[in-house]
């Protein structure tokens, strides 16, 4: 069985985020890109798997222009098999129901079994995607999961249900996943593993390799558009409250009752 | 031609959570047409008139356990039936798994975890965090239905109005056999408390409880004393303190309560992405140069093994 990984370039999870403008979004010069962390946790997954040789290949799709191959690389180096970057002008502004059509064509192209993604990217937190791509693919879909086991062309995989409980989703192959933190330990990439992957082909697919409707991806094909980008609304300055623990407390629950009406 | 405002109204097993109020409300005050609540699963919801339902509309069947296909075609059935030019959810677990899974079937757009909504000429438009809530941006969806989930706790939670509404139930049949998976088992958790996504008070401890015993004796009773959820930060979970699912920040659980109260945890960039936007900030923390105290509405620098049985003490007397 073939695995897909689907991995996205992002800002490093402690940058300190400017804003250009409100149209302009984020300032992008000297921001340390990674890969999304979620996605590291996707890809740990799959590598297990092959590992335990319940899988043959990993394949990592990505996204992204030519800046992103380097995340790309990194995920070769911990033991990728093969990656596809998904790059085309008219994939430029899309939503994530476009940025799912791309990833569910490049990955239903090479044949994959099974897919696995991040639960969200930590720049836009949409968490949309992977369920999209198994809506695409007509595949059955665990999201949040932070275990999973495989057993022939079965799966069981667990995720939180809220307060603290875990469902156990059972189902079969093939499947789409997305990963939470939890899950596994992502595994660093060797020096051996590096030096392979410098030599790597990194193929590239556009919008006609993979047979998109242009009108189905990119801005032409995009529901949600975001707009006017600002900085998290300023907080009220605080204050340091003084004297002895006991004073502090009793001034805090007094505030807390009468001034700031939380209890 | 599409209008009004559908809102799925989440429950636990017939009781509506304070999320459906909220919403509703949040609903009826946008006007952009009527407000039609959704019930999955129940065949109640006559009192949500009493917060913003204009009518309330139900489908059977068992939905005690999530199975993403048959909420899907649950939404879709209610959609098709109601037309509506807004959807509006929660961003429970269950809206987050199964929402996308409906746009991406229907064509539509879903704008996530939104904090703000507004009306905008007559189209609702939401706003949200992105990138950790280190910056916001507003969110317009073309799609008829527009498909938005809200944070919870993002609009205050009414009083009924004492009002009520018509409820019809929906020839809508939704089974096991519309899923393609199945829930076969449900862990369940040491103790039961409130979702930290949903949690309108919270305590939460970091690494300098020292040990499992440290967070369980200082942290679990002081949430108790103000029926707030025991939160931890990441170092204080890695540290095998506190379970990963009381995590908050960005690779733990996402918060948005009116009071946060942060017990020895310094404030990094990524715990401030789990809890920013909590409407009261209590710090505690014995060193005065943590980040965090740049954040908290109130900030005391001491010792939180000295604060933290005062602090209970004082608050199970306030709320006496």
């Amino acid at each position: 069985m073939k695995i897909g990984v689907c991995l996205k370039q992002v800002p490093a999870s402690d940058s300190r985020i400017k804003i250009a403008g409100p149209s302009e979004g984020v300032d992008a010069s000297d921001l340390k890109m990674e890969i999304n962390p979620y996605d590291e946790f996707a890809l740990e997954e799959a590598l297990k798997l092959k590992d335990a040789k319940i899988a043959k290949k990993v394949l990592v799709f990505s996204v992204g222009g030519k800046d992103s191959e380097q995340r790309i690389r990194d995920a070769l180096a911990r033991g990728a098999d093969g990656a596809v970057r998904l790059d085309d002008p008219a994939f430029e502004g899309s939503d994530s129901l476009g940025i799912a059509r791309i990833l569910a064509a490049a990955a239903q192209k090479e044949g994959v079994g099974m897919i696995l993604a991040g639960k969200q990217a930590i720049d836009d937190d949409n968490s949309q995607v992977p369920a999209m791509i198994a809506e695409i693919l007509g595949w059955p879909q665990v999201t949040v999961v932070d275990k999973l086991e495989v057993s022939g062309d079965s799966f069981k995989a667990w995720r939180q249900s809220g307060g603290g409980a875990r469902d156990v989703v059972s189902g079969s192959l093939p499947a789409v996943f997305s990963a939470d933190k939890g899950m596994n330990t992502p595994r660093y990439a060797k020096l051996r593993g590096i030096m392979m992957a410098k030599r790597k082909k990194i193929p590239v697919k556009g919008a006609s390799d993979l047979g998109l409707d242009a009108g189905s991806v990119g801005a032409a094909g995009a529901k949600v558009t975001l707009s006017n980008w600002g900085e998290p609304p300023a907080r009220p300055p605080g204050r340091k409250l003084e004297g002895d623990a006991s004073a502090m407390v009793k001034e805090l629950v007094t505030l807390l009752r009468d001034e700031a009406k939380v209890l | 031609m599409s209008n009004g405002i559908l809102v799925i109204c989440e429950h636990d097993g017939g009781t509506f959570k304070k999320t459906a109020f909220e919403l509703l409300a949040k609903a009826k005050a946008l006007g952009v047409g009527s407000v039609t609540a959704l019930v999955i699963g129940a065949d109640g919801g006559a009192e949500l008139g009493g917060y913003g339902a204009d009518k309330v509309v139900t489908i059977a069947g068992d939905f005690s356990r999530h199975l993403t296909g048959a909420y899907v075609k649950a939404v879709q059935g209610a959609i098709e039936a109601v037309a509506p030019a807004v959807v509006l959810a929660s961003a429970s677990a269950e809206a987050k798994d199964a929402l996308p899974r409906l746009a991406a079937r229907l064509g539509l757009g879903l704008g996530t975890e939104v904090t703000e909504l507004r009306n905008e000429g007559g189209a609702v438009v939401g706003r949200r965090p992105v990138y950790a809530g280190k910056a916001f941006v507003d969110v317009a969806v073309s799609s008829s239905p527009a498909l938005f989930t809200v944070r919870a706790n993002s609009f205050g939670v009414p009083e009924s109005n004492g009002g009520s509404a018509a409820v019809e139930a929906l020839g809508v049949s939704v089974g096991a056999g519309d899923a393609l998976t199945s829930v076969v088992d449900t862990e369940a958790p040491s103790s039961s408390v409130a979702d930290l996504s949903e949690a309108d008070r919270i305590v939460s401890g970091g690494r300098s409880v020292k040990s499992k015993d440290g967070y369980d004796s200082l942290i679990r009773p002081l949430a108790a004393s103000i029926g707030a959820t025991p939160g931890a930060s990441r170092a204080c979970v890695d540290a095998g303190y506190a379970p990963h699912s009381a995590q908050v920040g960005q690779t733990g659980k996402t918060v948005n309560p009116s009071l946060y109260i942060a017990m020895g945890i310094s404030g990094a960039i990524q715990h401030l992405a789990g809890m920013r936007t909590s409407k009261i900030i209590v710090a505690v923390n014995t060193d005065p140069e943590a980040p965090i105290f740049q954040h908290a509405t109130y900030g005391l620098v001491a010792d939180m093994f000295e604060v933290g049985p005062l602090l209970k003490q004082e608050l199970e007397a306030a709320l006496s």
